[in-house]
């Protein structure tokens, strides 16, 4: 494999990647809040139809973006009232969501623009498009660097960088803020947190919005960047490969931004089996490529890849008094 | 909180949230600009106003029994099973292994070694992460989530590179020999007075209700039931009283594992024929909503089967007939399983809350 090829995958890594990392930090703040969240590809979905519909008829792709958050924190606001206002089950909840989404998804972009579900594809300014870094051409004849910086750094849509920089908003939030402490003190023990005066419900609530936009920019970013427009099902099973990097990072953002490149960078592979058979020497089936995130996730959760322990509230409702 | 009687918890706590679920549906068509009754008309219908509706509307029903049960068992071991799928599609690889490597002489022995094999697959596709979870503490739900996925591209794998016959296009196995053909309802003695068109409802059918009784059986009147019950109810409970957590973890998941097996034998043996890419199509999710709507009993699973085999049927009818696309089912599904499953408590309160309403009315 040249330089050239390599220069391509990682590209399509950073590009694939990215909404992995929107929807696996939308889980983090969810799940150390003490709220399972496994509607996240639900969400996405619905950010993705929203986005990409009122980005076409409007035309412009802010628009769109809003429209992808409203949606997402609709769904979000479902999943709140359910298990933290009536307590109810989160895991199902989450099944129930995502099931939402895949039919309602459909079943509007269908009424709106009747093309079997999926919206119009978009160009021009309905669409995030490319922005070129400063110098990224002057740069470019600086060996090995400079076509790093200009093909794989350079030349992404603004929610790829927008994903990254909430990396470090996101520890920074969760490590050196007030809040941040309060909201994984919720996660752990959430009597503590009661007891010193704070709301539960009103962390858990908060947490639950903030996991609803991030994973409204992700499925914005799908519809208006990624792609053109929104196609049926198209976050494919995004928000569960997210979920396994999240388990993967144990629960920490840095360690997430590694899993969802990590992540991304095999779908990029399962993208040019022919690079993998002339690397490996063996023809690798496609199909095991794309098992592979799921696979490498089972192996972490077994705990042969180093344990991972979740937020230890994780999962139960918190009732008041008893 | 209050307690309701047995009666209402047992059949007015899932049928206020069938009528929230239907309510909603019917706010959605309405919203994309159809008429909800028009939509109600189609499918009863198309589902339950003739001999041949009922044909498929009882073929949905015969899966969705399997993997009703399947969750059903899980649950009362305190195990969320969303492998269904997964397990649905490995048994549907036993159904046709089972029928293309040997040649049966009559279909009902191809029925009983294809009903093994089916069932022996699922189990083992379920036992992995039932092994993991009580021998490593993996959850037990993320796990049967990612055996769902690489069991789609492992079947994604044999179809296109191992099973498909040589010259064939699409991904797909060899038709099944017609020897091992399961008669349909309307070729049964008896049913065929009913049944006088070809229907894909099939013998598979009997299988599924005797499964339906083998987990009444199982559950409520075995010690194994009751060690699973109690393991469900109460982790600690179980293991002061000598029932081993990790046995009861494998035990109900393999049983389960089977039972998302089974359902194979109905839509691969006896409807295609041959093993497809995504044979099970979403049946094994549905079994979650089957499960929850039926109170995880089996009476309660076979007649959220037939609801169930119904909003299938009916939904094929409105995507035919009506401009509603066929994905209004998934949403139907999706509600359900929101308010039976999520949002049952708030659906306890409402109840609870009229019951005290009628009370003081008596007082007074």
């Amino acid at each position: 494999m040249d330089y050239g090829t390599l220069l391509q995958i990682l590209d399509s890594t950073l590009r694939l990647g990215t909404p992995l990392l929107f929807a696996c930090l939308a889980g983090l703040f969810s799940e150390r809040a003490g709220i399972f969240d496994i509607g996240l590809e639900g969400k996405m979905l619905m950010a993705a139809m929203c986005s990409g519909a009122v980005a076409f008829l409007t035309g412009s792709v802010w628009l769109g973006l809003l429209a992808g958050l409203a949606g997402s924190l609709v769904f979000a606001g479902l999943h709140g009232v359910a298990s933290i206002t009536f307590r109810g089950n989160q895991l199902i909840s989450g099944v129930a969501l995502n099931f939402l989404a895949s039919g309602i998804t459909v079943l509007v972009a269908q009424r709106l623009f009747g093309q079997g579900g999926r919206t119009p594809p978009l160009d021009g300014a309905a669409r995030f498009n490319e922005i070129t870094l400063p110098f990224a051409e002057t740069l470019r004849p600086v060996p090995v660097l400079g076509p790093l910086y200009a093909d794989v750094i350079s030349g992404h849509a603004l929610l790829v960088y927008v994903a990254i920089l909430c990396v470090p908003l996101t520890w920074w939030v969760l490590y050196r803020t007030r809040f941040g402490l309060r909201l994984r003190a919720v996660g752990e023990n959430p009597a503590a947190v009661d007891t010193a005066g704070v709301s539960v419900k009103g962390l858990r609530f908060a947490a639950v919005g903030i996991t609803g936009l991030l994973c409204g920019l992700a499925g914005a970013y799908m519809a208006t960047a990624l792609q053109a427009g929104f196609g049926r099902e198209m976050t494919a099973g995004r928000g569960y490969i997210a979920l396994a990097a999240l388990i993967f990072a144990k629960w920490r953002p840095w360690q997430a931004l590694g899993a969802c490149m990590l992540f991304g960078f095999f779908q990029a592979l399962a993208l040019r089996p022919d690079v993998v058979t002339a690397v490996v020497q063996v023809k690798i089936p496609v199909p095991f490529l794309d098992a592979l995130p799921y696979i490498l996730t089972v192996l972490v959760l077994a705990g042969f890849v180093g344990k991972a322990i979740p937020p230890r509230a994780g999962g139960e409702p918190y009732v008041k008094e008893r | 909180m209050d307690r309701l009687p047995k009666w209402a918890d047992v059949v007015l706590v899932p049928l206020v949230s069938l009528i929230f679920a239907a309510a909603i549906s019917a706010i959605v068509i309405k919203a994309i600009g159809q008429s909800p009754s028009e939509a109600l008309k189609v499918m009863v219908e198309g589902s339950l106003m003739s001999a041949y509706g009922w044909g498929y509307t009882l073929y949905y029903t015969t899966s969705f029994i399997f993997t009703g049960l399947a969750v059903t068992i899980a649950f009362h071991a305190g195990m969320f099973n969303i492998g269904g799928e997964g397990q649905a599609q490995l048994g549907g690889l036993g159904v046709a292994l089972a029928c293309l490597l040997i040649p049966w002489p009559h279909w009902s022995v191809a029925l009983l070694a294809a009903s093994l094999s089916a069932a022996a697959f699922g189990a083992v596709w379920a036992a992995v992460p039932a092994y993991l979870a009580a021998r490593r503490g993996s959850h037990i739900v993320i796990t049967t989530i990612m055996f769902n996925y690489i069991a789609a591209a492992l079947i994604v794998y044999l179809l296109v590179d191992v099973l498909r016959p040589a010259g064939q296009m699409d991904p797909a196995t060899a038709r099944f020999p017609k020897t091992v053909s399961l008669p349909t309802l309307n070729q049964i003695p008896g049913f065929d007075l009913f049944f006088q068109k070809e229907v894909p409802a099939n013998v598979t059918l009997f299988i599924a209700l005797a499964a339906a009784w083998a987990v009444w059986l199982i559950l409520w009147r075995t010690r194994l039931g009751y060690q699973l019950r109690a393991f469900g109810k109460s982790e600690p409970a179980a293991r002061y009283a000598g029932i081993n957590p990790a046995k009861m973890i494998m035990i109900s998941m393999t049983i389960s594992g089977a039972l998302a097996g089974l359902m194979s034998v109905n839509n691969v043996m006896g409807e295609a024929e041959r093993l497809l890419q995504n044979s099970s199509e979403g049946a094994g999710f549905i079994g979650i909503a089957v499960a929850l709507m039926g109170r995880n009993h089996p009476v309660g699973v076979v007649l959220a089967a037939v609801l169930f085999g119904f909003l299938y049927q009916g939904g094929a009818e409105l995507g035919l007939w009506t401009a509603i696309p066929i994905e209004l089912r998934i949403v139907v599904q999706g509600l359900v399983i929101l308010f039976t499953g999520a949002l049952d408590v708030m659906v306890r309160m409402l109840l609870v809350w009229l019951f005290s309403f009628g009370r003081k009315r008596q007082v007074a």
